[in-house]
């Protein structure tokens, strides 16, 4: 038998922004075992509802990560107006759908950028975060910042977006599907891309199911589980369909996240095209009191927002069951049986965000 | 598409036999929450389940009293590790038999059970 | 320069990642991320200080070649912003090293990291010249 040597990974890894740590077990090249450690970035934000009342801590919720941040604040709301029974005005919900797809399509193309990275392959990595830009651009001339927005309120939006401004996302989202597709091409066809990805990592359908696997993971395995499809803010009047693949390995998670970015354009139009006009939020008073869990579908996947009002301004507990919290278990049975040399990409495939998972 | 979306109260009797039938009916393990309850004196756990196919989504409710234990489920989903070492080491839920028991070492911060309410 | 994220909502990681590509570009001012703190003399951190990071920051800076600067990106590394009440947080980066340079901002914008680099590189050249005549 082969000796058995431990290798840790991380905190501070050059492939990964953000630190996580692994003990890898190896068996000469080959990884039989992996411990997650993790709490690096734990801040506690669940605690600070007991200090923030419910319509500040939006500001909070938001902050949980920058990357998934408008999210986060859709999906926070959404759980406070379910318990307090607030009908959100319909341009408030359009205006909140076109945000969060926006948000997938920054977020989705810097995962992109990250994997591209990873493999070694720079000048795509360049591309993805130059085509990214063009998002974040959209996002501060619609709202003023570039990552963390803090537009969205309970009982709607804070910000209106004019028609002209729509116009504009508009012609950006047809100038970025021209753009996407030789990145999407690159991805799906170059020869370097798929010697490193493909049969890597593979994972059946049963196995992602019972591991507990979300989002891209799932769908790449070929469950077609998307929260979109419960039509929660405006997506109940826009045509929507899950993407899946069936492979379940590295390459098919990476197709899986490139047709949402084309569905997220697609999106994108359909809602601007809908869009009625209106108010942008309702005034809400009185205190949350009863529990609600609500479940939203952020770019890496399901998310949970567990609230629990008791009458108060402040809420007795706030839960956030993020994506990546479900996807480290199927993490690390993906790892076993793959080279050490493979370790980065394949914890890239389930794209990691550590600052989500600690809160 | 309806959002079924359920909590449904069980008693610590029916918790395991509860879980095994979710297990065997292919649930996915959605979330594990606890809440400190009563001053801190005892817990609420919810373990939230879903059907994919058809996003029907059922959390069980298990109230614990003061010093009350509760089995881990990881025995029947080993991927609840996380999550319980969580609520063990934030709240200071007593859980039993955790595989991977990280022993309060999964965020290893300074402060025992912040999220327990002092009452 | 050697990038570490402290306890960061990553907001500000994604920005200090944002100057290094085609828009923001900052290596043409000849500033390269590395992975090595032996081969760095910039610590850029974001996020503030917990327990856990507190001996991972400490032990990176003893690590880098003298002289060396420290930057804070954004305001949960200058003061600890919006997480400050957290029980997890220290404070800001400078409880536990001295910081050269503070970027404020939430998320800090890719235009105003790019000028606290500028300044850090003109503190570290201030540094430089001192180490120098103290030798001769």
């Amino acid at each position: 038998m082969a000796k058995r040597s431990i290798v840790p990974f991380g905190p501070q890894h050059p492939v990964l922004p953000e630190p996580v740590h692994l003990d890898l077990i190896l068996e000469d090249e080959t990884v039989v075992g992996a411990v997650p450690s993790i709490g690096f970035i734990h801040r506690g934000l669940e605690k600070l509802v007991e200090k923030k009342d419910y319509k500040q801590y939006v500001y909070i919720a938001e902050r949980v990560c920058g990357i998934c941040s408008v999210g986060h604040g859709i999906g926070y709301c959404e759980a406070v107006e379910k318990v307090m029974d607030v009908e959100v005005p319909t341009r408030a919900d359009y205006l909140r759908t076109i945000w969060m797809e926006l948000s997938r399509l920054h977020s989705h193309l810097l995962w992109l950028g990250l994997l591209a990275d990873a493999m070694g392959f720079e000048s795509l990595f360049m591309d993805s975060w130059r085509i990214r830009e063009k998002i974040l651009d959209m996002f501060e001339k619609t709202t003023g910042s570039r990552l963390i927005l803090s537009v969205v309120c309970v009982g709607g939006v804070l910000k209106d977006v004019d028609s002209g401004m729509l116009n504009e996302i508009l012609r950006v989202t047809e100038e970025l599907k021209k753009e996407m597709k030789p990145v999407i091409d690159t991805f799906l066809n170059d020869y370097t891309v798929q010697s490193r990805l493909k049969g890597l990592g593979v994972m059946t359908r049963d196995q992602a199911v019972s591991a507990g696997a979300v989002g891209p993971m799932l769908r790449g395995s070929g469950e077609p589980y998307d929260v979109r499809a419960l039509g929660y803010a405006a997506y109940k009047d826009l045509t929507f369909e899950p993407v899946t693949a069936q492979a379940g390995d590295a390459y098919a998670r990476c197709e899986v996240r490139l047709k949402e970015i084309l569905q997220s354009l697609d999106l994108l139009r359909e809602a601007i095209e809908k869009i009625p006009e209106g108010p942008i939020s309702v005034p809400v008073k009185g205190n949350p009191s009863g529990e609600y869990f609500m479940r939203i579908e952020q770019p890496r996947g399901e998310a949970i927002y567990y609230v629990k009002g008791n009458g108060t301004k402040f809420l007795d507990r706030f839960r956030l069951r993020t994506p990546t919290t479900s996807n480290i278990p199927p993490m690390v049975d993906m790892l076993k049986g793959c080279q050490m040399a493979d370790v980065p990409v394949l914890i890239l495939t389930i794209d990691p965000c550590v600052s989500c998972t600690e809160r | 598409m309806e959002d079924r979306n359920e909590i449904r109260k069980i008693t610590m009797a029916q918790f395991f036999p509860y879980i095994v039938r979710m297990k065997e009916e292919n649930w996915r393990l959605v979330q594990i929450c606890a809440v400190s309850v009563d001053d801190g004196k005892g817990y609420e756990m919810s373990y939230t389940f879903c059907n994919d196919p058809d996003y029907h989504m059922i959390t069980l409710r298990v109230e614990l009293g003061e010093g009350e234990e509760i089995a881990s489920i990881t025995q029947i989903y080993p991927c609840a590790f996380i999550q319980e070492n969580e609520a063990a080491e934030l709240f200071g839920v007593k859980i039993n038999h955790i595989n991977v028991d990280y022993q309060n070492k999964l965020y290893r911060i300074d402060v025992a059970a912040p999220f327990r309410k002092k009452g | 320069m050697l990038h570490y994220d402290a306890s960061s909502c990553n907001g500000c990681d994604i920005e200090v990642l944002d100057c290094l590509t085609p828009k923001y570009d900052l290596e043409r001012f000849g500033v390269i991320n590395t992975g090595d703190p032996f081969q760095a003399d910039m610590l850029l951190i974001t996020g503030g200080v917990n327990s856990q990071t507190e001996s991972v920051v400490k032990q990176l800076y003893s690590q880098m070649p003298e002289p060396k600067v420290v930057i804070a990106v954004g305001i949960c590394a200058c003061t600890g912003g919006v997480f400050k009440e957290c029980y997890n947080i220290k404070g800001g980066i400078d409880t536990v090293i001295p910081v050269d340079v503070y970027v404020p901002g939430c998320a800090a914008r890719p235009e105003s990291i790019i000028d606290g680099v500028m300044k850090a590189i003109r503190i570290l050249d201030e540094k430089r010249a001192a180490a120098i005549k103290d030798r001769r």
